[in-house]
């Protein structure tokens, strides 16, 4: 069945406290290979049937307008996946 | 005349009932109101309670500012009825676009419990005027998402245009920026805060004060705020 995916990233210029506790726990660990950590969410929106332009164009506007907060959040991509 | 308020519970609300006492004890008529409704019951202000509404699921206050209700609070807001949001209640309006900005998860990752020092910024609102221009009151503080943010350039707007109406005082809680802890929108007539006002309004139950133990009743007056102006426009 055919998924959108839609990844929504904490912004750029923005503190990502559960990135930052993330970040912490690796340097604690002796993890020294990674200069830091962001958490973004990843949704599954599953569609029965094709996806056609509209239902494409659906996803992106609720993944706009309720699945990410542009204030404080970016949509970085929604993609189709078999 | 007496002040109908209304109190909207949503599924995960915890401080509706009170909300609903703190506009009995100051004074008003409170009515509960539900999300699942499209009917404010004709009432003369609204309160968005504290909780944790969908249990902060997507984002905090993100589903409830989809709430069925929602639709009549926004034409409410625009219309000039005042509209308090507190805590889950002020994610809410700032999910709803009826105040500028964001609520993170506080800096150091820890839910916070404790009474506030804040500073009133502005007591050109419906819920404040009974204050003194930077007055310095005490009302508890309890939240896991409290650190307010915005982009550089809604912050200069939002100080530009004075629409901070509380900034914590002593060490920062959360992590909120320029110390922010409530807003206004421009009419005056919404205001956000994180602190719980509803949890400062009757001595025995109230933070502590220098006089006596949790006889702090600071909260009362954004209550009592709103009653008088209502009254007054009656």
């Amino acid at each position: 069945m055919p998924t959108i995916v839609v990844d929504v990233m904490p912004k750029a210029e923005l503190l990502d406290p559960q990135g930052k506790a993330v970040a912490g726990a690796l340097t604690r660990l002796g993890v020294d290979s990674f200069s830091g950590v962001r958490i973004g969410k990843r949704f599954e929106l599953v569609v029965d049937g094709d996806v056609d332009d509209e239902t494409l164009a659906t996803a992106r506007r609720i993944a706009a307008e309720v699945l990410s907060n542009d204030v404080i959040e970016d949509v970085v991509s929604v993609e189709v996946v078999e | 005349m007496t002040a109908r308020i209304g109190v909207i519970t949503f599924p995960g609300s915890l401080d509706d009932v009170d909300a609903r006492r703190a506009v009995r004890l100051a004074g008003g008529e409170p009515v509960a109101l539900w999300h699942g409704s499209h009917d404010l019951e004709g009432v003369d202000a609204l309160i968005l309670p504290g909780g944790f509404s969908y249990g902060d699921y997507l984002r905090a206050g993100a589903i409830a500012a989809l709430a069925p209700i929602m639709a009549e609070v926004k034409d409410a807001a625009r219309g000039g009825m005042p509209v308090l949001g507190i805590c889950n209640g002020f994610q809410m309006l700032v999910e709803a676009h009826l105040l500028p900005g964001g609520l993170i998860r506080n800096a150091h990752q820890q839910f916070i419990r404790r009474d506030q020092r804040l500073r009133v910024e502005s007591t050109s609102t419906a819920w404040t005027a009974d204050f003194a221009d930077g007055e310095e009151i005490v009302i508890p503080l309890k939240n896991a998402d409290g650190g307010y943010i915005a982009d550089a350039d809604t912050l200069a707007r939002i100080e530009g245009e004075g629409l901070v109406a509380f900034r914590y005082l002593g060490v920062n809680p959360n992590g909120s920026l320029n110390d922010i802890a409530g807003l206004r929108n421009e009419r005056g007539n919404v205001v956000g805060l994180m602190p719980h006002p509803e949890h400062a309004v009757e001595e025995g139950f109230g933070p502590d004060t220098r006089l006596a133990m949790r006889s702090g009743v600071d909260g009362r007056r954004f209550f009592t705020s709103a009653i008088a102006s209502l009254v007054a426009a009656a």
